[in-house]
């Protein structure tokens, strides 16, 4: 599993930095439109063909990669910031303020989670950043949960007795003696949540809820060709097939992090 | 339960609110009649505050008044009771191909670490669980229903109909059924009373089923219950997909036309049935583990 691990990060690494660099590359314009290729099948000078413009589909989902994986990688970062500073505060000085945090979190958790990111991009205005904010506003619970369990069990350890005895302020104890602790069970949860939060984004982009158009996300590509199903399948399914690879190489890497690290129940 | 109801609700009048112009004609839509509108301003007090207004929203939904559609100017909580039938049909064929599979392939992958088994459904659940239904319901569709032709691309209707919008659905179901059957066989497998059930000599198809199986269900359940409710909530992304005439493609039809009586209306019914199924859950699991039973009884 650790070797799959690396080697799904590798990928995912790679397709990111292809994509940022791609306008380095000749004739790699996603939105370049060529009238006299339309929905050419994959060969030579396309890849995985063209579509209804004749716009070049592999340099497509190749642009698409940097916003549906930057995407995802914010919101879970975001989520983990969120989650931390929560779940941190909350398992560490306990009462009333946790039993609200817990109560929130079990409110959000209960609620069916693409209906609730719905819901919100259709507050708020279409576009990569409401689909982060549906992400996280979603996301952190799972971090909060998390870290706020291993808190509970840190904070009645000998080391945060010692560190009072030395007369280690609340914050001091909290920031420098539990907080990076926690990192690691922080970063595995990552590892997990991506591949989930890679899918929302492109259910999201395909519900035509994320990024407009032209701009090419896989989401929107899939959703945007599939009348075209019938005469170009191609258009639907190189797509889907990065954005599947992508998602399974996140679910690989967080399953990776999960055997590492030995987190046993950082389930959902 | 009743503060997620509260929050829902909350949440969608205060999206009535942020809605530019009057929240009456946003309930209601500007083709309603002018009786129509009279009546729900009445009902609203829009000249009150914003908590007197809240409370008459929530008054009009206890009545069942969830507004009428922008468009077609129909009641939205009756067509919402007219297709829910069709999205419960749905979850439950899902659930049918699910549950099965997913429990069996979770049990058999529990028994030797490292073995074939668990690494093959290892990579099949991941696999599962990493391809988007959007995707995979196009792809089927594709290739069963436009190439070979065995089944309809899409619609309502029969079994015909429902097998490959079920089935989509049911794979990632499936694969995240099996990952938690695993965990929990494997939990249970190593307790004492299972070594007791084995030195006591009983068959080994017995010590699986009775007493592996049958306690390792018990978490299972609470996961067969979340899903079931957020299915009868309207695969939103499936249904609409295959044509499928449910409360999901209705949310989606909804949200294309920025049909915000119709959105709201789907999310609060859809809330209130998930908490319905969360209940009926909690009270299998009751059931299930007599533990809990003693437990809530406080004895």
């Amino acid at each position: 599993m650790a070797k799959a691990g690396k080697i799904s990060l590798f990928i995912v690494i790679f397709l990111f930095t292809l994509s940022v660099l791609s306008p380095l590359f000749p004739s790699s314009d996603p939105y370049a439109i060529n009238l006299d290729s339309i929905k050419e099948p994959p060969g030579i000078n396309h890849p995985f063909g063209t579509d209804n413009k004749g716009r070049d589909i592999f340099w497509r989902v190749i642009a698409g990669g940097k916003i549906s994986i930057g995407v995802a990688v914010t919101a879970a970062f975001v989520s983990a910031l969120i989650g931390f500073t929560v779940g941190l505060t909350s398992g560490f000085f306990g009462g009333r303020y946790d039993t609200l945090v817990m109560a929130v979190v079990d409110f959000i958790l209960s609620f069916p989670s693409l209906l609730l990111a719905v819901a919100i991009s259709v507050v708020l205005p279409p576009g990569i950043y409401t689909v982060m904010i549906a992400i996280a506003v979603v996301g952190w619970t799972s971090f909060a949960r998390l870290i706020r369990g291993y808190v509970l069990t840190l904070k009645d350890m000998p080391f945060v007795d010692s560190a009072r005895a030395i007369g280690c302020s609340n914050a001091r104890i909290l920031l420098f003696h539990i907080a990076p602790l926690c990192i690691p069970l922080g970063l595995v949860m990552m590892g997990i949540k991506l591949g989930g939060f890679i899918l929302t984004e492109a259910t999201l982009s395909f519900l035509g809820l994320g990024a407009q158009p032209p701009v090419p996300t896989w989401g929107s590509m899939i959703s945007a060709h599939r009348a075209y199903i019938l005469v170009a399948p191609w258009m639907v399914l190189f797509p889907g097939i990065i954005l599947s690879l992508t998602a399974f190489c996140f679910n690989i890497i967080g399953e990776a992090l999960k055997k590492k690290y030995e987190v046993k129940d950082a389930g959902n | 339960m009743p503060p997620l109801l509260i929050g829902i609700t909350l949440l969608a009048f205060s999206l009535l609110k942020a809605l530019p112009g009057d929240p009456v004609t946003a309930l209601v839509g500007e083709r309603a009649s002018a009786e129509a509108i009279e009546n729900i301003r009445k009902e609203l007090g829009t000249d009150k505050g914003f908590v007197s207004q809240y409370i008459g929203y929530a008054s009009l939904l206890i009545k069942g008044d969830f507004g009428r559609s922008y468009y077609t100017n129909r009641d939205v909580l009756s067509d919402i009771e007219a297709k829910f039938p069709n999205t419960v049909m749905l979850a439950f064929a899902a659930m049918l191909m699910a549950v099965p599979a997913g429990i069996a392939l979770g049990f058999f992958s529990a028994y030797r670490t490292g073995g074939f088994m668990e690494r093959f459904s290892n990579i099949i659940t991941l696999a599962g669980l990493s391809v988007p239904v959007f995707w995979s319901g196009i792809m089927l569709m594709l290739l069963v229903s436009l190439q070979l032709k065995l089944l309809p691309p899409s619609g309502t209707g029969g079994v015909a109909f429902l097998v490959l919008p079920a089935f989509v659905l049911a794979v990632p179901a499936a694969s995240s059924l099996a990952r938690i059957t695993r965990t929990t066989v494997r939990d249970v497998m190593g307790l004492p009373y299972v070594k007791t059930a084995r030195m006591k000599g009983l068959s080994e198809v017995r010590v699986n089923t009775i007493h592996i199986l049958k306690n390792a269900l018990i978490p299972i359940v609470t996961i067969i219950g979340l899903d079931f409710g957020s299915y009868l909530n309207g695969a939103v992304v499936t249904e609409t997909i295959f044509g499928w005439d449910g409360i999901g493609r209705f949310t989606m039809e909804g949200i294309i036309k920025r049909d915000y009586p119709v959105i709201m209306g789907c999310i609060i019914a859809g809330t209130v049935i998930f908490v319905i199924v969360n209940l009926l859950t909690d009270i299998v699991y009751h059931y299930l583990d007599p533990r809990i039973r003693l437990h809530g009884k406080g004895r």
